[in-house]
């Protein structure tokens, strides 16, 4: 039952000096807190950094114009993350490097990097994904106008991520974390061409600026409450009760860290711009849907999970429940967008949005070993269906299903290592969402009885989203490898080089979910729960597999596959089955995308760039300009006035300009004419008159 | 090197300049090259001082002034004004930035003369204004600053009236139709000038007060901050002067609703025009602020905090508002400057070491980004020969390079973390949430700080904006067959290093804060005690 329990007592408070115990009588001690292998691990954050800089300068004349490089520099974090990964698995990891790069009033600001659980999962996932991407991605690029700048910006992509996982600090977290945003940015747009493709880059990038300043509010509210920026000294405060102003402000902190943790994990309603990020590379969205980008917000929620959690009992629980919400709304009402897309990658997409739904709401829930392995695993299995949904329109030269079907034949790699990534993404056992999926939805039932009673509500929600998900990845599959084909391309098997990483990635498909089996093996758990301060946070976490649940949820998911087969393998998205499924007011509400996109181009971004940006433009042209010019033409006349009045003195001044003006050269003489002396002169008497009246009065 | 230590060093990198603006007068017209390496080298020499000075400096004691001048220099004995100048940790960097700043600019001349081409003369005025930029920010007496303060005024005027924009200005409700150029600098000119009147005002009052307490009348900056934080200056004549600096100060940073000049002579002027009001010129009111109105006036600075910090603010989203509807590259960049401005105040508004710090980092990162963003701007308008946004367009194809450079200031000038701008921007932010006690009115300031991080949403918006409409998409069909060429040699050589401070000071801030943070914590330590 309680196999959490016996990894309570190892739960341990790292901070840079080493470890200190946290009250509890057992400590774990991790097996490595030194040595070259941790204290050179910057070098995870820094090699990808610098390809990215090389491959523009020399990108090239370099082997294979910049790929070799950007592969290399990944594979290296790879590697690393694969060696740290397995001495965190076997020992236990814990170190934090920092270096000062100033000092402003109390506040330190430092670089580091963080060599604990939670960070290494996320440079072994982006190293190994990364890696896999990287190498289908030079098949798949060959020929593009701008391969070299796309493995550059694809190496500047995978190092902001690695700038924003190894923080130590909520400093270097923002740094990294609109470096990423940026490299987003150029991605999308890769295609700058065509002014869609921009557009969808600008809303990537704006929607995500939003949530950013609720980032950065959260992280300066935070900052100043503890006194320093590190994650450590945060946690350090929770844990040990002593939180003063951070207990007065913890609601706003957590609630606008977690508006920025929305933005990036495209929570509802902030999710808008990710499916638009399609317009962007096919290797691009696997990247950014599986390892990074998306997770960023779920990783900054496990990283300040103590916050979150509340462990010390400060704070009000409030924002939990709002996390909750927002990511049980948000796998719900975001799977159903998916069932009617065409566009394969937009199906996709919407998926990515209801599984990051559910992570957020099992961090919600307080369930943060679930959240996270279901990150882990949605990572493999996301890779995998995007780059095989790459290698199909590679073969279709079409993103749209209408233009696919019965490819099963004609690309049986692309197809079985795709149908492996629908089974572990709809939660069949043995594969790896069956796992994490479950352990997320044992969590809120566990949440629920433990006393936070939205859990329940959203357990719901979660079971139903089991069903969803089942019912548009059988859609998508029976549309593209079932039936006749319908394109007029000639498809056939992608080359080797995009063959491979798919199975490579589908091997971690179905193995990933085994790090973690509750009551078998627990492994994904201590790898986290031991190498992150954790007092107390255990105790919100399911701790078993919910034998009644687990059975529910695998019936409801097949019997899902089966309704979802029936209507589409046969007649496969014929007119007659779209009608069939055309439920009034529901379909057109889903494929206008419940009208949020339409009501933040006509409700806000048409109304600041037009109406509003005018009436400012106006304004400052013709009244606050407008009185100044005033002033202007009330001094001239003026002038004129006393021209008449006292000949004598404004010809004295007029002439005395020019005199100067004559010294000066001839040019000025050229183009500055009498009018403009006259009128300078003319105010230039106009402020001493007004410095007289002053001394005087 | 003890005469560089007691003024004489920096006695040199104020006036060098001066001394080449001499040199090059007496250079024939027709000699060019003459002309431009002698104003270069006198550049190059006064930056090398700098860099010296830079150097030598004692950051351990970064709120001493250092290198100075002895303070009873007597210069004009009749009103008791010295020659008394010296740098500390807050002053440096803004030295050393308009050393810095005043050799990329003449290299970039080196080959980019605007119209009505002459380089004799706007050499000599590029040396003059570099000697009067420098002197303010190593006055410490208040009629050598308003002296330097105003030196700066007239050769930017006549840059900005002989070799700026033809085109015509048409001025809204009065239906006036004049050249930019001269409206522009008109604009400038007076509008400067009336707000120093009342600055001088404030500095004549300052002087006479001074005597009650010292028995004898000072200009010194530093005895009436020592005065000021005695509290001798107080009600009415204290409001009454910093209502006067205000408006001095105000007018040239320059913070809403006293802005309206700067859209005309940015826009108006020649490329290092625009480059050297944006990087340094509109630097001397915030600094001023930070020197003089806080130190002398520390309660009445206080007082007027909320209200600086609510028109910083104003200026934030209404500057980036502006920018949203302009479809003139320059005049964005030059709107985008009065929200950039408005981060500095806010931070100087707050009163506390953070918010200063942030200001000064501002300041500095300002003239890095938004020099670089005129001076691309410059180029590319020189190659279009237009800065209509909606007839720009797919830049990226038809020079690269160029692009790619717009991009990074870009990204820059929207506060991107790891770049320089970002700092100002964040901390500004952060310091409002916990402004100076003293002020009482944190919950005031709260909301700015939220409307403010709004501000930095604006900013990206027309930044991308911008970004879109001149970077990308294809070509107007207007530049077909046209042949476009992509940054020069001496336009590497101008924008590298700005690129480079970009990211050193972004990926580094030490480079400032260390110079600052001390400085800073002294001269409020001595404003407000404690």
């Amino acid at each position: 039952m309680s196999f959490l329990a016996t990894i309570l007592p190892q739960i341990i408070l790292a901070t840079e000096e080493g470890v200190e115990g946290s009250g509890h009588t057992e400590e774990f001690v991790p097996g490595i807190t030194s040595g070259p292998l941790v204290e050179y691990a910057w070098l995870i954050v820094v090699v990808p950094l610098i390809a990215a800089f090389l491959i523009v300068f020399f990108g090239k004349k370099s082997p294979f114009k910049g790929w070799l490089m950007a592969w290399l520099s990944i594979a290296f974090v790879a590697v690393y993350g694969t060696i740290l990964f397995i001495l965190n698995a076997t020992q236990g990891i814990v170190y934090y490097g920092q270096v000062e790069i100033a000092r402003i009033g109390d506040l330190v600001l430092e670089w580091g990097w963080s060599v604990d659980g939670l960070s290494i999962m996320m440079y072994f996932l982006v190293g190994v994904v990364g890696t896999l991407v990287f190498t289908y991605a030079k098949s798949y690029m060959e020929g593009d106008v701008r391969f070299t700048w796309f493995f550059a910006s694809f190496s500047l992509f995978a190092g902001g991520m690695l700038v924003l996982v190894s923080a130590p600090n909520l400093i270097q977290l923002i740094v990294g974390w609109e470096l990423v945003g940026v490299a987003s940015y150029l991605l999308i747009g890769h295609y700058w061409e065509d002014y869609d493709n921009v557009d969808a880059a600008n809303k990537a990038f704006m929607v995500n600026k939003v949530a950013d300043a609720g980032l950065f509010l959260g992280a300066i509210i935070m900052a100043v409450s503890v006194g320093s920026f590190r994650f450590n000294d945060v946690i350090d405060v929770v844990v040990k009760g002593e939180a003063g102003p951070l207990s007065q402000y913890a609601f706003w902190a957590g609630l606008l860290l977690f508006i920025g943790a929305m933005g990036k994990s495209a929570q509802f309603p902030l999710h808008v711009w990710l499916p638009d990020a399609m317009a962007g590379p096919t290797p691009v969205s696997a990247l950014m849907h599986a390892a990074t980008m998306v997770t960023a917000g779920v990783y900054l929620l496990g990283r300040l999970f103590p916050f979150y959690i509340d462990v010390s009992g400060l704070f009000a629980g409030d924002v939990r429940n709002i996390i909750i919400v927002v990511g049980g709304l948000t796998l719900f009402l975001t799977g159903f967008l998916a069932i009617v897309q065409d566009d394969i990658k937009k199906v996709l997409a919407y998926s990515t949005v209801s599984q990051l739904g559910y992570m957020v709401a099992a961090m919600g829930a307080g369930a943060y070993t679930a959240g996270l392995f279901h990150l882990f695993t949605h990572a493999f299995f996301k890779a995998l269906l995007f780059l095989g949904a790459g290698s199909v329109i590679h073969a279709v030269h079409s993103n749209n299903m209408s233009d696919m079907g019965g490819l099963r034949k004609k690309m049986p790699i692309t197809f079985w290592t795709f149908i492996i990534g629908t089974l572990a993404l709809i939660g069949v056992f043995p594969f790896a969402g069956f796992f994490s999926k479950d352990e997320i939805l044992a969590s809120m039932a566990f949440a629920g009885e433990s006393g936070q009673n939205v859990a329940n509500f959203i357990l719901i929600l979660g079971i139903a989203g089991a069903f969803i998900t089942a019912f548009y990845m059988t859609r998508l599959v029976a549309l593209t490898f079932f039936g006749e084909y319908k394109g007029h391309a000639h498809p056939h098997e992608s080359p080797k080089m995009m063959a491979y990483p798919l199975i490579g990635l589908a091997v971690f498909a179905l193995t990933a979910g085994w790090a973690n089996i509750p009551g078998v093996y627990n492994g994904f758990t201590e790898w986290l729960a031991t190498r992150v301060p954790l007092t107390g946070m255990g105790d919100h976490e399911a701790t078993g597999f919910d034998w009644p649940l687990v059975l529910l949820t695998s019936g409801i998911v097949i019997a899902s596959v089966v309704i979802g087969w029936l209507i589409y393998a046969k007649d496969a998205e014929t007119q007659a089955a779209r009608d069939r499924l055309r439920i009034p007011v529901l379909w057109p509400l889903f494929e206008n995308l419940y009208y949020i996109d339409d009501f933040y181009m006509s409700g806000i971004v048409r109304p600041t760039m037009g109406p509003l940006a005018k009436l400012v433009l106006w304004i400052d042209m013709n009244i606050v300009d407008g009185i100044v010019n005033a002033i202007g033409a009330g001094s001239i006349a003026t002038a004129k006035a006393v021209r008449i009045t006292d000949e004598n003195v404004v010809d004295g001044m007029y002439n005395a300009t020019g005199a100067v003006t004559g010294a000066t050269g001839s040019v000025l003489r050229r183009t500055f004419t009498g009018h403009i002396q006259q009128y300078a002169a003319f105010s230039f008497i106009g402020v001493l008159v007004i410095v007289v009246l002053f001394i005087v009065f | 090197m003890d005469w560089f230590e007691n003024g004489w060093g920096l006695s040199l990198i104020v006036f060098l300049p001066v001394v080449g603006a001499a040199v090059v007068l007496a250079i024939p017209k027709a000699k060019e090259e003459a002309l431009k390496w002698v104003a270069l080298l006198f550049a190059l020499a006064t930056l090398a001082l700098a860099v010296v000075l830079a150097v030598r400096f004692d950051y351990s004691a970064a709120d001493a002034y250092q290198f100075a001048t002895a303070p009873d220099t007597t210069w004009i004995a009749a009103i008791n004004a010295n020659f008394h100048i010296g740098v500390d940790g807050i002053s440096l960097p803004m030295v050393v930035l308009a050393a810095f700043i005043t050799v990329l600019v003449i290299l970039y001349s080196w080959n980019h003369w605007p119209e009505p081409h002459n380089p004799k003369l706007l050499l000599v005025f590029v040396l003059i204004l570099a000697a009067g930029m420098t002197g303010t920010f190593v006055a410490l007496d208040l009629v050598l600053f308003f002296l330097f303060f105003e030196v700066v005024l007239l050769p930017m005027y006549f840059m900005i009236g002989i070799w700026g924009d033809r085109g015509i200005r048409e001025v809204p409700v009065f239906g006036w139709k004049i050249e930019m150029r001269l409206y522009a600098s008109l604009k400038f000119f007076v509008f400067t000038l009336f707000g120093s009147a009342f600055m001088l005002l404030g500095f004549i009052a300052l002087y006479f007060k001074s005597e009650e307490v010292l028995g004898y009348r000072s200009f010194s900056m530093i005895e009436l901050s020592n005065l000021g934080a005695a509290g001798a200056f107080t009600g009415t004549f204290a409001f009454l002067v910093f209502l006067g600096l205000f408006l001095g100060f105000a007018v040239k940073v320059p913070m809403w609703p006293l802005h309206t000049w700067l859209p005309d002579a940015h826009t108006a002027a020649p490329t290092i025009g625009s480059v050297i009001l944006a990087a340094i010129l509109l630097k001397l009111g915030t600094y001023a602020f930070i020197r003089i109105a806080i130190p002398i006036l520390p309660q009445e600075a206080l007082r007027w905090a909320p209200f600086i910090g609510v028109l910083a603010v104003i200026g934030i989203i209404y500057g980036s508002l502006a920018c949203l509807a302009q479809s003139d590259v320059k005049r964005l960049i030059a709107y985008s400057s009065v929200g950039h401005m408005g981060f500095v105040m806010l931070g100087i508004a707050t009163m506390t070491d953070i918010g200063i710090n942030a200001a000064i980092i501002g300041m500095v990162a300002h003239g890095l980004i938004t020099g670089l963003l005129f001076f691309i701007a410059g180029s590319m308008a020189h190659r279009y020969h237009t800065r209509d946004m909606r007839r720009l367009g797919g830049n990226m194809l038809l020079m690269p390079k160029m692009g790619l450079l717009l991009g990074f200031a870009a990204m820059a000038s929207l506060g991107l973390p790891a770049l320089a701008g970002f700092w100002g921007e964040f901390m500004a932010l952060l310091a409002a949430f916990n402004p100076a006690e003293a002020i009482g009115q944190t919950p005031l300031f709260r909301g700015l700080m939220v409307i403010g991080a709004i501000g930095t949403v604006l900013t990206a918006g027309y930044m991308l904006y911008m970004l879109r409409n001149v970077n990308f998409g294809e070509p107007a069909e207007e530049w077909s067959g046209t042949e476009f060429h992509d940054v020069d040699r001496f336009e590497w050589l101008a924008w590298a290093p700005l690129v480079i401070g970009t990211i050193a000071l972004g990926v580094f801030p030490k480079i400032v804060f260390g110079a600052t943070n001390d400085a800073v914590v002294g001269l409020l330590q001595k404003a407000f005690g404690g």
